[in-house]
């Protein structure tokens, strides 16, 4: 009961954690971008652009920061035996992150936010790239943490903790680095997306139709950039889950059993023991994404089964079927939706193009709708990975169920899962409320017009940021 | 288990004590700041001067908190999961009063709705608050001695935090977080504002030197009386205290003399020497059992093995200092006061933008309206 608790509230702090963070690391990019092609270019346009977009990614950072440090207590507090079988290894990187990785960004933004004016263009320009590196390497290092788990290398067992016998290892760990691909890949599409949505939006409202066009040119062939980037390092991740964890390509499969060129189910609808009822399947494509062979071979779920329990003693190694099916599937599908929409839209926004972006109402409109499509496929991509690791904690090492803190009790557990659970849900409405006022915003005037325009009441303070 | 002092588990005890005390002096202002707020600002300009006076550094100082948690996993495994699991619902308590105390800097001003504002400056105010005083009894119940059994388990549950002790320590971090915000504020703010800060500040030196006097003489009467003391002559954790008493009595002095820059440092000299008290009575163990001895976490029992250590110890020699340059750098960037800007028309380039024209007030100009004492 307390494990169940316990990771309904790890899967609660990591999921609404993750809604912020890749639009942070992939904002923190665009955002430094634009100010630099105004830098350069002396160009007020991508200024305006820079500030109305950053304006987005503040209401998402102070989020993304509160959360995180609910994400690293609840190593200790929910999972107190797991901490203490892994710190020795897990601890370091989230340790670096901080040194590394959050003290970098934190300060840096604080300069980017009250250092306008106040440094040099050239400097304050410096100090959004920083927070941009910083975010993008704090991905790194808990990515190396979480890597550990689904491919533990690096360590020997003694008294039943893991320690580290070589921390290249940990940072080489080929997982690792296709997940850090993938991840940061993926948070790059997630900011584009929401600029391309964003900058539909002000189209459909003819406003500033021009500056909002050129935003949604350059995060259209950016996104289209990082999708296919995106699905190449998602497919060669495919492969290494084959050889690393060959249950959960299975099990995202659905495949009962072992089969020689198998074919990849598009949709398979059947009852919980695997028995298909309606399936439409292509033929060798799921051989050539895990083994990059037409008939090779791909383990099945019931021979997968028999070998683990014979190796690591009696029990279900088997996830949840149908998570990992379709959490699998939809992460896949809204990637290919997010990539022939971008491109399109790319195509249509280009300067040779016949037609002109803001014109075409109905593309528009499915941009607007789309900026939920990466949100979804990012959870859906976590839930698939973490859900299909299960029962291991720490993949063939420890399971979820010997890893939870036995001194919390479940009078806790369910106090603080629905303290969280309220907390976000409530912080998680104003956020969108906000981020929404802030969208439809108009942007900025040049700037040295400020005076001029009468943005906020009159109560304002001129200058003050929060 | 034990092991030569001279070690790097000594070492990473007292990393992770700097830290900690990196953080309660940075972030003890910014919660100082956030509690005073709403009993010193006259009006939402006020508000928002006290809260734009943090508002560079708020979020780089908590990060020291992350990077102590972090450090503590990384060195010490054992301790922070029993810490952690035993400090459970005090540790809810100060994740959701961080969680909306940061929410609560990004939203406020980014309405003008007066019911709006109020809820997030509430917000604010108890976000501070909180962790003012769950810090206090935290530490305070870490070096007096918990219900720690074999497993390490921690067994006391939440009612085993709620010692008198340790409701002594709360109150004095959180009149000694109060009084270092006030003199923070009085060194960032000009005219009226600076004036009540500082008043503030005189007014509260006095009961922090109590409140801290206190729990000096109770916690140390209760380790004395113990039979398991730490390695450290029980002297050297009562001299820090001593120092801490010395520096909030100058500090008291100096600002009602209106030396703010001085005051400052001695509230923050005050709050290095009782976290390194804290930690000094600690040593070298890093949570004790009130039930055997031979059951309290230990710099050796507790911490991870050589190559972790090593690992770490390279990590932070070569990135500690870095950090610390551009944290110090922020500060001087942003040294100046903030003045109330001239009423009248003109004003405004939305509350929000990432920039605006923050000239207008930090200003590089002199204090409109100097305070009476000031030199």
């Amino acid at each position: 009961m307390t494990e169940l608790l316990d990771r309904w509230q790890f899967g609660v702090t990591i999921v609404y954690h993750f809604l912020f963070v890749p639009l942070t690391i992939g904002l923190g990019v665009l955002v430094a971008w634009m100010q630099t092609l105004a830098y350069r270019r002396k160009d007020a346009d991508w200024d305006r652009l820079a500030r109305f977009f950053g304006r987005l990614f503040l209401i998402n950072f102070a989020m993304g920061v509160v959360t995180g440090i609910v994400q690293e207590f609840q190593f200790g507090m929910n999972w107190s035996n797991y901490s203490i079988f892994v710190g020795n290894i897990f601890g370091a990187p989230l340790a670096m992150e901080g040194l590394l990785a959050f003290f970098l960004e934190s300060t840096f933004l604080g300069l980017w936010i009250f250092g306008r004016g106040r440094l040099s263009e050239r400097v304050h320009l410096a100090c959004i790239w920083l927070v941009a590196f910083g975010s993008t390497i704090s991905a790194l290092f808990i990515l190396a943490a979480n890597a550990w788990m689904q491919h533990p290398v690096g360590f020997r067992i003694v008294d039943h903790k893991a320690l580290l016998t070589d921390i290249w290892a940990v940072f080489a760990n080929s997982t690792l680095w296709e997940e850090f691909a993938h991840t940061v890949l993926a948070a790059f599409v997630t900011a584009a997306m929401v600029v391309v949505g964003v900058s539909a939006w002000q189209m459909l409202k003819r406003r500033d139709v021009r500056i909002f066009a050129r935003a949604a040119t350059l995060a259209s062939g950016f996104a289209a950039v990082c999708l296919v980037a995106t699905i190449t390092t998602g497919d060669m991740q495919a492969r290494l889950m084959d050889e690393q964890q060959p249950m959960k390509m299975a099990a995202a499969e659905a495949l009962y059993n072992t089969a020689s060129g198998a074919s990849f189910s598009l949709l398979t609808i059947g009852n919980l023991s695997g028995q298909p009822i309606f399936q439409i399947r292509v033929p060798h494509l799921l051989s050539l994404i895990a083994d990059l062979s037409y008939d090779g071979k791909v383990q099945g779920i019931n021979q997968l089964q028999k070998a683990e329990a014979k190796k690591y003693g009696p029990g279900s190694y088997v996830p949840v079927i149908w998570l990992t099916y379709w959490s699998f599937r939809l992460m896949v599908g809204l990637g290919i939706v997010m990539l022939v929409v971008a491109a399109w839209t790319w195509w249509l926004s280009r300067k040779r193009s016949r037609w002109r972006l803001e014109d075409c109402r109905r593309t528009l409109w499915v941009l607007v709708a789309c900026i939920v499509a990466p949100f979804a496929a990012n959870t859906f991509g976590w839930l698939f990975t973490e859900m299909g690791r299960q029962p291991w904690i720490v993949y063939g090492l420890m399971k979820t169920s010997q890893a939870f803190s036995p001194t919390v009790g479940t009078g806790s557990v369910i106090g603080t899962l629905a303290g969280f659970t309220v907390l976000y849900s409530a912080l998680g409405a104003v956020d969108v409320a906000l981020m929404r006022r802030a969208a439809r915003q108009s942007l900025d005037p040049p700037a040295g017009e400020e005076g001029a325009a009468g943005g906020g009441s009159g109560e304002e303070v001129a200058g003050l940021v929060y | 288990m034990t092991g030569p002092v001279a070690s790097l588990n000594t070492a990473w005890f007292a990393l992770i004590g700097v830290l900690w005390t990196g953080y309660f002096v940075l972030e003890g202002f910014d919660f100082g700041v956030g509690i005073l707020s709403p009993l010193l600002a006259a009006d939402d300009v006020d508000r928002r001067i006290t809260l734009n006076a943090i508002g560079p550094f708020w979020d780089g100082n908590e990060v020291w908190l992350i990077v102590a948690g972090g450090a503590t996993f990384a060195a010490f495994p054992t301790w922070y999961a029993t810490m952690f699991s035993g400090f459970y619902l005090a540790l809810f308590l100060i994740l959701v009063a961080l969680i909306l105390r940061g929410a609560a800097f990004e939203y406020r001003a980014r309405r003008d709705r007066l019911s709006w504002r109020r809820t997030w400056g509430a917000a604010h105010a108890v976000g501070s608050l909180l962790p003012a005083i769950l810090w206090g009894v935290a530490f305070t119940d870490l070096v007096r001695g918990l219900d720690i059994t074999k497993g390490p388990h921690y067994v006391g549950g939440f009612a085993g935090l709620v010692h008198p002790i340790a409701l002594v320590g709360g109150v004095a971090s959180l009149l000694v977080f109060s009084l270092h915000g006030a003199v923070f504020l009085s060194l960032k703010t000009t005219g009226e504002l600076r004036r009540r800060a500082r008043r503030a500040a005189a007014l509260l030196a006095a009961p922090a030197f109590v409140a801290v006097a206190g729990l000096g003489a109770w916690t140390g009467v209760t380790i004395a009386g113990s039979s398991r003391p730490g390695a450290l002559s029980g002297a050297v954790p009562a001299a820090l205290v001593v120092v801490a008493l010395l520096a909030l009595g100058a500090g008291g002095l100096l600002i009602a003399r209106g030396r703010e820059g001085l005051a400052f440092g001695t509230t923050a000299v005050a709050i290095v020497a009782l976290s390194a008290a804290a930690f000094a009575a600690l040593f070298p163990r890093v949570m004790v059992s009130s039930v055997t001895a031979r059951d309290s976490l230990t710099v050796w029992n507790a911490a991870s093995a050589h190559e972790t250590l090593l690992v770490m110890t390279v990590v932070a020699a070569i990135f500690t200092p870095f950090v610390l340059a551009y944290q110090a750098w922020t500060y001087w960037v942003f040294r100046q006061r903030l003045t109330r800007p001239p009423a009248g028309p003109g004003q405004t380039a939305g509350p929000s933008s990432p920039g605006g024209s923050p000239a207008a007030v930090q200003g590089d100009a002199a204090p409109a309206v100097p305070g009476p004492t000031s030199r």
